[in-house]
């Protein structure tokens, strides 16, 4: 009797054993969005970001998981004339995934497509201040900038400053050709996009062979994909509600970060009723912020009380400045001359922070005698209306670009702030290479928006993902846009 | 007693009208204020039916959505009636000429597209809301009751009481009116109950995907859509207007067949 399941025994742990050894290389990762192109060079949308930043593509320098600046085509570098030329050496031995040699004429070509007057980079003013871009020689290349800046490397670390072979970039749309350690292999519109490893990689080699971005926009099916093992990772994960559960599942791993998304209520300051401050005061005091971040992200966001990310060294805390005290608002709608009411309408983006957030303080407005007529609005015609045709009151809206209180100096922005001080404030930042004096040109601006009440400062975006907790090595953070995996591995 | 489904469908079509006029003057609580620490409660003596995901009382969310319901679905049949049923009588009266064709295939234009792609249109052009939400579902109603009118009101000029009337000199517009109408009447209050409850799930159909009545106004398919991720955490939420949708359409559904039974002249005489 005993022998006789003996061997099928020793065959099931042979397999187990066997299996336990062959760690997996592969993934699939979920994505809300779907690229609208795959040319981080030519367009706005994170998604593009999130699927080739520092996979398929990379610029001079990069941001690691923390957010911090570190070389990446350009192994050193070295700052003469007073801040104001930048020499890059690059990294010899460099392919594109074509087979064609990255070389310092890559840069050139690159950095001049972007800043040119055609130039369809969503990002142009990271380029603002380079003079010319100059061959020294095949692994040097060196940058001149019209004045000292500071942001230099940063800004090159920027998705929108990768670089790009002067054959392929055209394409690179559709079939983006870089230096990263993934190769695109393809893209089927409405579901994903697949790369696999490029065998030829300059530096140190990824332990994933392939990899899926697979693009589910509906957050039940999310939350069914991951259940159903349709996914490994959904690094952005849109349906907060769940997450208490995934944690508790002790396949799934919940992993809480920050984002570079200050969640705004974002008014219209070019017309009435918003283009008075005390009416845009009254809002921010009508708003209760922790009943928001409650009841629209469960309990998944932090207050912040200006345009900052609150992990930066440079924020403020300015929320008290802002507190809920609805007496106070109806104090100062009143002194504004508006205490018989006042109707504005809100327009939503889909994202839940928007359409239940937009519930929330919609009420809390309601409280305070303004009437907020909710319009849910798609992506395209949010972007048409309110973006670009600036036909709103109020909005509510993630901005996940890091660093972005440079666009409160531009009175054009969808939400038209225009003030002088903060203007020349910005320009003065740019051209400030002392890291003390810009930390504090930067908390100067965060005062000067809080005291304009230019938006309704609602929280920073938490980054909820969920993963197999046998996956590690994706980021906790996002930094940026991207879904870097270049660390990702299965544990055995 | 041939109608068996009368009495149950109107009792249960009665429930739900009531609950709709009741909200009007009293409901549990107020549906626009928020209690977030009170979220998700399960239903109990207080919340009847429980809270929902901002802590709002399902109970009175659900009363005062089936007033949206109500209108936009009455207000639908009301336009399709009220456009269909003419046309439909001037094809029968003038039929087989050039005017029944461009009517007739008109209304086969619009039979040919589905409901909530007219609705997706109209709410594209005009941005969404509970009115362009009864515009979309009233156009939609209007080829059932032309169709349906030009049917009967055909059959009934070879009668001998039509021909009778236009010996008598009558025109084509007070036949129309004084002989067919009332003879179809009882077609026109069963073809209305079923399309009654049409677009009641038209509607619960359109604010699911967003495009009926706006928050704050609850309505029953936006309760469903917003209770979709959140099922395994309180499927309260979803059962709930889910049952009230059920209720509704079963209630008007039986009292159609009910009065089908009950007004139908050839059932009557068996009886």
């Amino acid at each position: 009797m005993k022998k006789r399941f003996r061997l099928p025994v020793l065959l099931f742990l042979a397999t187990a054993i066997s299996q336990a050894q062959a760690a997996r290389t592969d993934l699939t990762l979920g994505m809300q969005l779907e690229p609208p192109n795959l040319d981080p060079t030519g367009g706005a949308a994170a998604a593009i970001d999130e699927v080739v930043y520092a996979n398929i593509f990379e610029g001079l320098t990069r941001f690691d998981a923390n957010g911090r600046v570190i070389p990446a085509l350009a192994s050193s570098w070295t700052i003469e004339n007073e801040g104001a030329r930048y020499v890059f050496t690059l990294h010899s031995g460099v392919t594109f995934h074509d087979g064609s040699e990255f070389t310092a004429e890559d840069v050139k070509f690159s950095i001049e497509r972007a800043m040119a007057e055609d130039s369809t980079n969503a990002q142009k003013q990271l380029f603002a201040n380079i003079d010319s871009v100059e061959v020294v020689d095949p692994h040097t290349v060196a940058i001149n900038l019209t004045q000292a800046d500071g942001n230099l490397l940063f800004n090159l670390a920027w998705g929108d400053a990768v670089i790009l072979d002067p054959a392929t970039a055209a394409d690179a749309a559709t079939s983006p050709v870089g230096t990263g350690p993934f190769v695109f292999d393809k893209w089927v519109q409405g579901d994903r996009v697949e790369i696999s490893r490029f065998e030829d990689y300059w530096g140190e080699p990824v332990r994933l062979d392939k990899a899926t971005f697979k693009f589910i926009s509906e957050p039940t099916a999310a939350y069914s994909a991951i259940l159903a093992g349709d996914l490994d990772a959904f690094p952005n994960y849109p349906a907060p509600e769940n997450l208490a559960q995934l944690d508790a599942d002790p396949r799934y791993s919940v992993v809480l970060g920050s984002t570079e998304g200050e969640t705004i209520l974002a008014m219209n300051n070019a017309t009435a009723p918003f283009d008075d401050v005390r009416i845009r005061e009254a809002v921010a005091h009508a708003i209760n912020r922790e009943e928001i971040i409650d009841g629209a992200m469960y309990g998944y966001g932090t207050p912040i009380g200006t345009h900052f990310a609150p992990h930066h060294p440079a924020y403020v805390d300015l929320t008290e400045q802002s507190a809920y005290d609805p007496e106070k608002s109806r104090a100062l709608l009143k002194e504004a001359g508006v205490e018989d009411g006042l109707t504005v309408s809100l327009k939503l983006p889909p994202p839940a922070y928007a359409r239940r957030g937009g519930e929330i303080i919609a009420a809390q407005l309601r409280d305070v005698g303004i009437t907020a007529e909710i319009e849910n609005l798609e992506w395209a015609q949010w972007l048409e209306q309110v973006f670009k045709g600036k036909d709103f009151n109020l909005t509510i809206v993630s901005h996940t670009e890091p660093m972005d209180v440079g666009i409160y100096a531009n009175p054009e922005y969808y939400f038209q702030y225009d003030n002088a001080d903060l203007q020349a404030l910005m320009t003065e930042l740019a051209g400030e290479t002392d890291p003390d004096k810009r930390l504090d040109m930067l908390q100067q601006a965060q005062h000067i928006i809080a005291d304009d009440y230019v938006n309704g400062y609602l929280f920073q975006l938490a980054r909820t993902g969920v993963a197999n907790s046998k996956l590690k090595g994706l980021w906790p953070n996002s930094p940026t846009q991207a879904n870097d995996l270049t660390a990702v591995y299965w544990e055995d | 007693m041939k109608a068996r489904s009368l009495l149950p469908g109107a009792l249960l079509v009665l429930l739900v009208v009531a609950a709709a006029l009741l909200s009007y003057l009293w409901t549990p609580f107020d549906v626009t204020t928020l209690n977030i620490r009170n979220k998700f409660a399960s239903p109990d003596a207080t919340h009847w039916l429980g809270t929902d995901h901002l802590g709002r009382d399902i109970l009175s969310m659900l009363m005062v959505g089936a007033r949206t319901s109500i209108a936009v679905a009455l207000v639908a049949v009301g336009i399709g009636m009220g456009i269909g049923v003419p046309l439909g009588l001037l094809a029968a009266a003038r039929a087989h000429s050039w005017l029944d064709e461009l009517i007739m295939r008109g209304n086969d234009l619009v039979f040919a597209f589905p409901a909530l792609l007219i609705a997706i249109l109209i709410t594209a052009v005009f941005g969404p809301g509970a009115i362009n939400a009864i515009i979309a579902i009233g156009i939609f109603n209007i080829p059932v009751f032309a169709r349906l009118t030009r049917g009967a009101a055909m059959s009934l000029w070879s009668r001998e009481f039509v021909l009778a009337a236009r010996v008598a000199g009558k025109g084509p517009l007070r036949i129309s009116l004084e002989h067919l109408l009332p003879n179809i009447t009882n077609l026109l209050v069963v073809q209305g109950t079923i399309q009654f409850s049409l677009g009641i799930l038209a509607e619960a159909g359109l604010s699911y995907v967003g495009l009926g009545a706006q928050p704050p106004i609850p309505s029953w398919g936006r309760m469903l859509a917003e209770s979709q991720t959140l099922i395994s955490l309180a499927p309260h939420l979803a059962l709930f207007p889910g049952l009230a949708i059920v209720i509704t359409v079963l209630g008007l559904n039986l009292l159609g067949d009910g009065l089908r039974d009950w007004l139908d002249p050839r059932l009557r005489r068996e009886r």
